[in-house]
């Protein structure tokens, strides 16, 4: 039953591909040339009279040659795809460990302690709705080096969504749980691995999991704005060159990493989840 | 000192009542004493206090007023001496049966080898029945496995006073008879003290050597130890049968239904008397007989204490 209901989704999601991209390429076509070229034109190589969005057939003969060597590296402005979206990656998963390392044992903290909860709170309600690219100058100067700045970037975005979930999770840990660590005579570093951690663990996931979402949002706009490596650059690069093609090519690039990273998250989480 | 194992002195809890309001007395002037060995239980309509006296005993609440003392040292904060069962079995969801049994069995002998947590753990799965689940979560189990795990895990820790809240209150009656044959049987074993709380007549008369019953709240206290003289091994199709179960069980149905109301409206007219310093006493009804008991610890010391300790 379920099967059958995959295989009807698939082909579903097939013919609503195959119809958004026939009409794409069918409402994109060049218009006919209705004069002879100028000489101009001609020097030029006959070149087209107005730019266009690429059609998908470009896209995907481009996206055949640019993954069959993702991974060439010309100079500064020439290099693969997976080049970019792994220096992207590297940005990304560290600015967002360096997050989890601080987030999680201060929510354990905040969600534990009434006191630091009641403390912290201003602080994290002030702090959490500024749009992470507001710090970049600041990350700039202080930091002075866009590499680091653009960590330091990923790790403040991602670090509201996990710091607020563990601190939901391990304060809304049932009391029964508690008092079956306590009537065990566990110590507080043991009740916090063998029972708060665990019992939290689903919601904490689930914070980190719209971390890393956040993260990759907003690392491509962190490398518009330094420039120089990453996926989010090499975006600007193209539209710099007018090659909307390549763009197009690695919006598709984006969407596909992030999805994949969702996905390992995702699978995470249900790797703690427990039935009550 | 006296020979029980167990005694609870002038226990109160009162809870400060809404702004402005009158804070409420739960129960008040709760004497008892348990002796090594023997399976008590105490029954009492629901807000009476039953739940919360069960707390303070396991050290998971504390008293307004009064101490509980066992070994002649007064309980503060819970311990391994006392294992407890709760009603909703409180099973770690995320760990296996072996698990949740084992982890309490390292937390009391926290030098065993892997061999003896194994072993010792195992002998308490068999001794509930429950070899060949050792390896599943308690989600996959039904609500009579799961208290099963946890009157093993309770019984492996081999506590001084087991303490159970109402342990078969989510069960249908066909596993709560069964459920109830078990613990008799580990029970007998084991020769474990045991205070259960249960609003079942029929249950407490199969399980227990005394009945305690406490008057309607507020101001609830225990009026009466009732003693069940039936020979063991009791069981559950045999017990019916036995001269003194129908004398015994009216005596506690008429206090339930009847009594536990008056006493309770007699109780708050004597407020303040001097009637709240003295154990429960022992009534046979089967015999008629009724025992005064004595108290033999001046409770205004013991008040003292408490607040000694407090500071």
């Amino acid at each position: 039953m379920l099967d059958r209901l995959n295989v009807r989704a698939a082909i579903v999601s097939i013919v609503f591909l195959t119809v958004l991209l026939g009409t794409w390429e069918l409402a994109n076509q060049p218009p006919e040339q209705t004069e002879a070229l100028t000489e101009y034109e001609m020097l030029m190589g006959g070149s087209a009279p107005q730019a266009r969005v690429p059609n998908p057939s470009e896209i995907g003969l481009l996206a055949i040659e640019e993954l069959s060597d993702p991974f060439y590296d010309k100079g500064p402005n020439d290099k693969g795809i997976g080049l970019q979206l792994m220096y992207s990656l590297y940005r990304v998963l560290s600015g967002y460990f360096l997050a989890a390392l601080v987030a999680i044992p201060v929510g354990f903290l905040i969600g534990m302690s009434p006191l630091m909860q009641k403390a912290l709170d201003p602080f994290i309600q002030v702090l959490k709705p500024i749009s992470p690219l507001a710090w970049m100058p600041l990350a700039l100067f202080i930091l002075k080096d866009s590499e680091i700045s653009s960590i330091f970037v990923i790790f403040i975005c991602s670090i509201w969504p996990m710091l607020i979930n563990t601190a939901f999770g391990v304060s809304s840990v049932k009391k029964d749980y508690l008092n079956v660590a306590r009537t065990h005579e566990l110590g507080r570093i043991k009740t916090a691995f063998l029972v708060v951690l665990p019992a939290a663990a689903p919601t904490i996931l689930t914070g980190m999991r719209i971390s890393i979402g956040i993260a990759w949002l907003v690392i491509v706009a962190a490398e518009m704005l330094v420039g120089g490596t990453g996926v989010g650059y090499y975006v600007w690069n193209e539209w710099n060159n007018l090659d909307l093609t390549s763009v197009v090519f690695s919006i598709l690039m984006i969407g596909f990493i992030g999805m994949l990273l969702d996905l390992s998250l995702a699978k995470a989480t249900k790797m703690v989840q427990y039935v009550e | 000192m006296s020979s029980y194992l167990l005694t609870a002195e002038n226990l109160s809890k009162v809870y400060p009542g809404p702004k402005g309001g009158e804070p409420l007395t739960v129960f008040d002037g709760v004497n008892f004493g348990v002796n090594k060995g023997e399976f008590v239980c105490v029954i009492g309509h629901s807000g009476c206090g039953k739940s919360t006296i069960l707390n303070i005993l396991a050290g998971l609440d504390d008293a307004t007023t009064g101490a509980v003392i066992m070994d002649g040292k007064e309980v503060a904060g819970p311990s391994l001496d006392r294992g407890v069962v709760f009603q909703n079995y409180s099973l770690l969801p995320w760990i296996s049966v072996f698990k949740n049994i084992s982890f309490a069995v390292k937390s009391r002998w926290p030098k065993w080898s892997k061999d003896e947590v194994y072993e010792h753990t195992m002998k308490y799965i068999e001794m509930v029945g429950l070899k060949g689940v050792e390896h599943r979560k308690p989600s996959q189990l039904s609500g009579g496995m799961r208290q099963r795990v946890s009157i093993a895990r309770a019984f492996a820790i081999q506590p001084k006073l087991l303490l159970l809240d109402e342990p078969f209150g989510a069960l249908d009656a066909l596993t709560r008879g069964m459920i109830q044959e078990e613990l008799i049987k580990v029970w007998e074993k084991t020769n474990q003290t045991v205070i259960m709380i249960t609003h079942d007549v029929d249950e407490a008369i199969l399980l227990s050597d005394r009945i305690f019953l406490m008057t309607n709240g507020p101001h609830a206290s225990i009026a009466e130890s009732v003693m069940i003289d039936i020979p063991r091994h009791r069981d559950r199709t045999e017990i019916i049968h036995h001269d003194h179960y129908y004398p015994i069980r009216n005596h506690v149905v008429d206090f339930l239904v009847k009594r536990s109301k008056e006493l309770n409206d007699t109780g708050i007219e004597q407020q303040g008397q001097e009637q709240a310093f003295h154990y429960p006493p022992e009534v046979n009804p089967a015999t008629g007989q009724v025992t005064e008991v004595k108290i033999d610890t001046d409770p205004s010391q013991v008040d003292d204490t408490r607040i000694a300790n407090l500071r």
